[in-house]
């Protein structure tokens, strides 16, 4: 009876290990990658002919080739980078999402940061003396006046 | 109440006046390239090496001295399959002169795809992939089908935007350009 359950139990975890992510993915890589992978490839690649639309999303027909070869390269065994790599020598740096960060490109990884940077610098230094209510002299006469006003009015009681 | 105002740096100065005629300057360049229309007739051809899909390298020098036409096409495109026919047509009445140059270039296609239009419409002319569409931005083309024909001095003669509806049509061009030279 006890040999039963440990088998029971060893049968029952060889299921579990089988139907997990890990065990689904290395029967996958042999042979067609899943429409999932293609398109979390797809999403970081543009569609050619309609401008600033995923290729997960996109439908033209030059789109669902692109796809198709997504699907290719990905059973050949390429990484995600080797296919990223592949499009762009192809079809030009224009069709990557996130370009290379090398040359002119840094641009666009520095910029962004660097513009909130100096924005939040900015706001630091003056918001608190812009909070201030400014002591102008127009407050300064006001109170003058006032005392003077006061003054009068006490003279002549 | 006096204002106890520090004074920016000379260096601190220069480098955010510099900062922003760089940036400028970028943009200006960028807006520039994009502003550029397509090629247009008597412009010198831009330099261009095209590797075809059977191997072959074709460079834009070597033509000198022969009329070239360079169509701009896609797999996935509807109107280059209508002029498909007509290209062929007028490739195989100039084919054997030696002075005229058909050169198709495939515009992000797949190679697989390409190869099968290619074979699926007979043609015959030399054909590639435009790698990292770089003939494609040299030539600022706008979209897919687009032809230039280049005369014997490396010349724009004559761009197509859209396709070619007849075989007449190819050939008034290039019979023209002959003709002339």
């Amino acid at each position: 009876m006890k040999r039963l359950g440990l088998l029971f139990a060893l049968s029952l975890l060889l299921a579990a290990c089988a139907g997990s992510p890990a065990a689904i993915q290395s029967t996958q890589q042999g042979g067609a990658p899943s429409a999932d992978r293609v398109n979390a490839v797809a999403k970081n690649l543009y569609c050619p002919v309609c401008a600033n639309v995923p290729l997960d999303v996109c439908g033209t027909a030059a789109c669902v080739q692109w796809r198709g070869q997504i699907a290719e390269l990905l059973a050949e065994g390429y990484s995600e980078q080797q296919v990223y790599d592949y499009f762009a020598a192809q079809y030009g740096q224009g069709v990557l999402a996130l370009p290379p960060a090398r040359g002119l490109n840094w641009l666009v990884y520095l910029i962004p940061p660097l513009g909130i940077g100096v924005a939040a610098l900015f706001l630091g230094r003056n918001l608190k003396r812009w909070k201030q209510p400014a002591a102008t002299s127009q407050t300064k006469l006001d109170d003058d006046y006032a005392r003077k006003l006061e003054e009068e009015l006490k003279a002549r009681r | 109440m006096t204002e106890n105002k520090k004074p920016v740096s000379i260096v601190g100065r220069v480098l955010a006046w510099g900062l922003l005629l760089a940036l400028l300057t970028l943009v200006a360049i960028q807006l520039r390239s994009s502003l550029q229309g397509i090629l247009t007739r008597g412009e010198q051809a831009p330099a261009f090496t095209l590797t075809t899909f059977d191997g072959q390298t074709v460079r834009s020098e070597d033509l000198l001295g022969k009329v070239v036409l360079l169509n701009i096409w896609a797999s996935w495109c509807a109107p280059c399959i209508e002029e498909a026919a007509h290209l062929e047509q007028a490739w195989q009445h100039y084919k054997d002169r030696g002075d005229v140059v058909f050169l198709g270039l495939a515009y992000v296609d797949t190679e697989k795809e390409s190869l099968a239009f290619i074979e699926e419409h007979n043609i015959t002319y030399l054909n590639g992939p435009d790698l990292g569409t770089t003939i494609y931005t040299a030539f600022r083309a706008r979209g897919v089908p687009e032809t230039f024909v280049i005369n014997k001095y490396g010349e724009i003669a004559s761009v197509k935007i859209g396709p070619y509806l007849s075989v007449e049509e190819i050939t008034t061009v290039i019979d023209r350009l002959l003709e002339l030279e």
